[in-house]
């Protein structure tokens, strides 16, 4: 019984007790499976559209890793007429200033998905940290950084985007970081509400009087046992993050040209929309199928790890 | 009762607190702009003595505290102070005032924003309804795919979508909503449609989702199944036994998703080229025009406090349990 909450924080067992298959103790329990072995029952299980949307995902991690191998031109050379048509020279034809859309596009998925990622991690630092400090210390620091958080969020977030914008100016530190202080905040009180019921465990009430530092008892025994709801978390926040920039990038407010960027780009080539082409629906289409993909693994996710049935 | 009114008080009072915070942190806007600000609004060419002339108009020789008293006291009033860009203001002269900028545009912003809710409320609570009525049927399975899609993808991929279909391809809508002040309504109406459409399209997945988690969360409650085993009929089980405690999740839904539309507006604004305060806010960005984005972060801001303090009121005047009190 006691056993149970330790385990949580250190790896698990699986090597040890795979390798002596046939010995007295495998036959009574049932053989422990590889990591590998049930990542691949579970996603069996997986529904079509978790499938999907992992699809999407891996293509989407390759074109921005390897996106100067894939695209046929440079990300910001000039290399025909202003919107050009769809041709076999152009797969996508030109944009605006004559540049490569297809070209523009893979080396958008590396800025737009890379600038996101980096925004929530920042974002997942600051609250996440925060957030348990909250619950470890309790307090004053406690009841003074929730009732910060609740301020910051009865202003809506895109509005309040645009606020620090017109101070700070548009570029891409004060993006990342302007966005992702404010997303911290929802970060935050997630965090805070599932540590708080790690925090009152008897593991915890040990490491402190061990006199373990505060560091080590949020990073070694509180952050392990909160994992699972943060990751479906990051997915969601992910999601979010990539929207609004995508938005402000839309209100050319966000990443600034050169850099190819998929919201920027909707904006720049909107004209084209009045002549019933479709190229300028090609970036927002890009944005709306990542968020898609991540919105389906993590409804699967959730599906999973929250054991609802519904 | 007492317990009614003493909690609805409890929450005005934060919601006046809240209020009072958000109109500090907005004014601080001005308190952290860098110090060449003035340089940069003026150009390159402005003066020592312009730029002197600036600051001081826009108080920043005062103290923090008197200003946004008389910050404050002029927003209470209707008065938000003088827009930077407009021209005259830099040399001294007459200003625009940014109440001048922004009243013709939020009753544009008013009437489009109203003119979503009016279809979208009642339309997704209908849907949510029957999806959480029939849940894991086909019905509810196939709303549930089209709905996580559409509230994945950004608002201008929806409205271009639109835009090309209804308005390029076949020319059923304007594709720019363009409005003057003597447009009459109907034409006001059929020019709207588009963004309006496309407003409708995002809020309606949101809100029906949001309307068939509580529905379901409150159909699974044991009180509810204790009427089902006691033979309660179904329609008086809806009607006297989840209705009561329906209302204050469904106006969190309501009041959560308008106050989603508020923001919804800004991006839809500057797509259908609509002359409302978001696009003036987004322009106003761009131009670093500070008193101008104060007034319309306070409106929207003001606005979204407003719904879910409504929301909330709502929720404690509609519950049973501080209602039949014992």
């Amino acid at each position: 019984m006691s056993a149970e909450p330790e385990q949580a924080g250190g790896t698990m067992p699986t090597v040890d007790a795979l390798a002596p298959a046939t010995t007295a103790d495998a036959v009574a329990l049932p053989r422990r499976r590889t990591a590998l072995q049930s990542a691949w029952r579970l996603l069996k299980t997986a529904p079509p559209t978790a499938w999907f949307g992992m699809l999407v995902l891996g293509a989407y991690f390759i074109v921005s890793i390897f996106a100067p191998l894939i695209a046929p031109y440079g990300e910001a050379d000039i290399v025909g007429d202003q919107f050009a048509p769809w041709s076999s020279q152009f797969v996508f034809g030109t944009d605006q200033l004559g540049r490569d859309m297809l070209s523009r596009l893979i080396f958008g998925a590396r800025n737009t998905i890379g600038i996101a990622v980096l925004t929530t991690a920042v974002s997942f630092s600051i609250g996440g940290t925060l957030g348990m400090l909250a619950a470890v210390l309790g307090g004053w620091v406690d009841q003074v950084l929730a009732r910060l958080v609740d301020v910051l969020m009865a202003i809506p977030q895109l509005i309040f985007a645009l606020v620090l914008l017109v101070i700070f100016g548009p570029s891409i530190t004060n993006l990342i970081l302007i966005i992702a202080v404010l997303d911290s905040t929802r970060v935050f009180r997630l965090t805070r509400a599932v540590a708080m019921n790690v925090v009152v465990q008897d593991f915890v009430e040990a490491a402190r009087l061990q006199g373990e530092k505060i560091a080590w008892i949020m990073g070694r025994e509180i952050l392990p046992n909160i994992l699972p709801p943060l990751v479906a978390e990051f997915g969601l926040r992910f999601c979010f993050v990539f929207l609004t920039i995508a938005a402000l990038s839309f209100l050319g407010l966000g990443i600034q040209p050169p850099t190819a960027d998929w919201g920027s780009m909707v904006r720049e080539n909107s004209t084209l929309i009045n002549y019933g082409d479709i190229t300028p629906l090609l970036p927002a289409g890009a944005i709306a199928l990542l968020t898609v993909a991540v919105n389906f693994v993590v409804d699967w996710f959730l599906h999973k790890t929250s054991g609802l049935k519904e | 009762m007492n317990a009614v009114i003493k909690t609805v008080m409890q929450r005005l009072g934060l919601g006046l607190i809240t209020l009072f915070a958000v109109s500090i942190i907005i004014f601080s806007a001005v308190a952290m702009l860098p110090g060449d600000f003035a340089q940069a609004i003026l150009g390159q060419a402005a003066t020592p003595e312009t730029v002197a002339a600036f600051d001081k108009q826009i108080g920043l020789d005062r103290p923090p505290v008197e200003r946004y008293l008389h910050w404050i006291g002029g927003v209470l009033q209707g008065d938000f102070g003088d827009s930077f860009s407009s021209e005259g203001s830099l040399g001294g002269g007459h200003a625009r005032t940014v109440i001048s900028l922004i009243a013709p545009r939020l009753g544009n912003t008013l009437f489009l924003a109203g003119f979503a809710a009016i279809i979208a409320v009642p339309l997704s609570l209908g849907l949510g309804m029957l999806a959480a009525l029939y849940r894991n049927s086909i019905f509810d399975r196939l709303i549930n795919i089209v709905t996580l899609t559409s509230i994945s993808v950004p608002e201008f991929f929806v409205a271009y979508i639109l835009m090309l279909f209804l308005a390029v391809r076949w020319e059923v809508f304007y594709s720019l909503a363009t409005v003057g002040p003597d447009t009459p309504l109907l034409e006001r109406v059929s020019r709207c449609a588009l963004p309006a459409m496309t407003l409708i399209l995002v809020i309606v997945a949101h809100m029906m989702r949001m309307t068939r988690a509580s529905i379901i969360n409150l159909l699974a409650s044991p009180y509810i199944e204790t009427a089902r085993l006691k033979g309660v009929s179904p329609s008086r089980i809806i009607l006297r036994h989840a209705l009561p405690n329906a209302w204050a999740p469904i106006a969190t839904v309501i009041a959560v998703n308008l106050a989603y539309l508020v923001v919804g507006v800004v991006v839809v604004e500057v797509v259908f080229v609509y002359p409302g305060i978001g696009q003036l806010m987004v322009n106003s960005v761009s131009a670093r025009d500070v008193p101008v984005v104060q007034a319309c972060a306070m409106i929207f801001a003001v606005t979204y406090i407003l719904l879910n303090l409504l929301a909330d009121i709502v929720a404690i005047v509609t519950n049973p349990r501080l209602l039949h009190r014992r």
